[in-house]
């Protein structure tokens, strides 16, 4: 949950991307992180193994600026999308505010793609919450790749709630702010609601 | 409201109370500097020396250490590993748990010695714990809404017109 600072007028919230292994989660952090003014980011972190897969999470801090005198902040974190890494998934979770999901569009990953999705709601479920009451968003990644399946499918398979959808190229940038603000615009208005 | 995850809110009074616990724990312990930070990664207070750190990346790496030192409890049946301690050859550092959701960092060098940051953690622990109890309460008795009714969807859009 936020952790909301009447003291200092504070508001961070923590997003989580959730995915199966190499759909991007870590490039959709990359990317934002080289696109954001210094001022507003910290530092990146990454822990993950010698061969550049991610072993627990990424880490990337954004300010976004005040809102009526709140300065809200961003801590934006991805999982470990291989299989056996279940454990650290169920841990990053906690405390989530919205969630992420980076779907790899290749045909030959749909298979994958169902499995995390269906971790993603029973992990959630471990830490007392439901997929389909927290801020939520679906990104189809890698819409440059000749054997990506169409929206259509996708959309039918992955995203029945219908909660917001975007396509995205995440290496270019494609789509990835407009999946982080849809996402960020969602918990704000959460918080309005005063959950 | 996740009941197991429940909104952690700050007010300036009990700010105060807890800066002033750290503060002390700062000079009795002899450490270079206390961090409290929230078990999901968010700093809620810092005393000391931490202006050369950078304690956003801290809180949230030791956040995810605490976690994995929680995971690994569970998997041994224990109920958690209530403190943690890393040596290091000029710099340590203490990580123990205030109730169930706050982290208490101490960092210290050779100024002092283990023994000595571990009895100052324990009274400052006693003095923090109820607080955070307090703080617990009124999370849920209290609106949380920072802005009240009042934010619009022009408010949120303008975060993001840069």
């Amino acid at each position: 949950m936020s952790f909301i600072n009447y003291s200092s007028r504070e508001i961070n919230c923590k997003l989580v991307y959730y995915g199966p292994g190499l759909c991007g989660k870590t490039t959709n952090l990359q990317y934002i992180y080289n696109k954001t003014r210094p001022e507003a980011k910290g530092k990146m972190i990454s822990l993950a193994t010698e061969t550049e897969r991610t072993l627990f999470f990424d880490f990337l801090p954004l300010s976004l600026g005040e809102i009526r005198g709140f300065k809200t902040r961003f801590h934006l974190y991805t999982v470990p999308g291989q299989v056996f890494y279940d454990a650290s998934r169920k841990l990053i979770l906690k405390g989530v505010d919205g969630v992420c999901f980076v779907a790899d569009s290749q045909d030959a990953r749909y298979d994958a793609n169902i499995e995390s999705l269906e971790n993603l709601r029973i992990n959630l479920q471990e830490q007392g919450y439901d997929l389909d009451k927290l801020p939520y968003v679906m990104q189809y990644n890698k819409r440059d790749l000749p054997n990506a399946m169409s929206i259509e499918e996708l959309s039918a398979a992955l995203n029945p709630t219908r909660v917001p959808e975007f396509e995205a190229v995440a290496p270019n940038g494609q789509g990835v702010f407009d999946t982080l603000k849809a996402l960020a615009k969602q918990v704000l208005a959460e918080l309005r609601k005063g959950t | 409201m996740n009941p197991l995850n429940p909104q952690l809110v700050m007010y300036e009074e009990e700010q105060k109370q807890i800066q002033a616990i750290a503060e002390r724990l700062h000079q009795d312990s002899r450490a270079r500097t206390i961090l409290l930070i929230d078990k999901n990664g968010q700093l809620v207070a810092a005393a000391g020396d931490s202006a050369a750190l950078d304690t956003t990346s801290l809180s949230s790496l030791v956040a995810g250490n605490v976690a994995a030192t929680g995971g690994i409890a569970q998997l041994l049946r224990e109920d958690e590993f209530t403190a943690q301690f890393h040596e290091g050859k000029g710099m340590s550092i203490h990580m123990s748990l205030v109730g169930r959701r706050i982290i208490l960092v101490v960092l210290f060098d050779k100024n002092t010695t283990q023994g000595l940051v571990r009895l100052r953690v324990k009274k400052a622990q006693e003095e923090l714990v109820p607080i955070f109890e307090l703080l617990a309460k009124k999370a849920t008795t209290q609106p949380s809404s920072p802005f009240g009714a009042e934010i619009t969807d022009q408010d949120i859009d303008n975060l993001f017109n840069d």
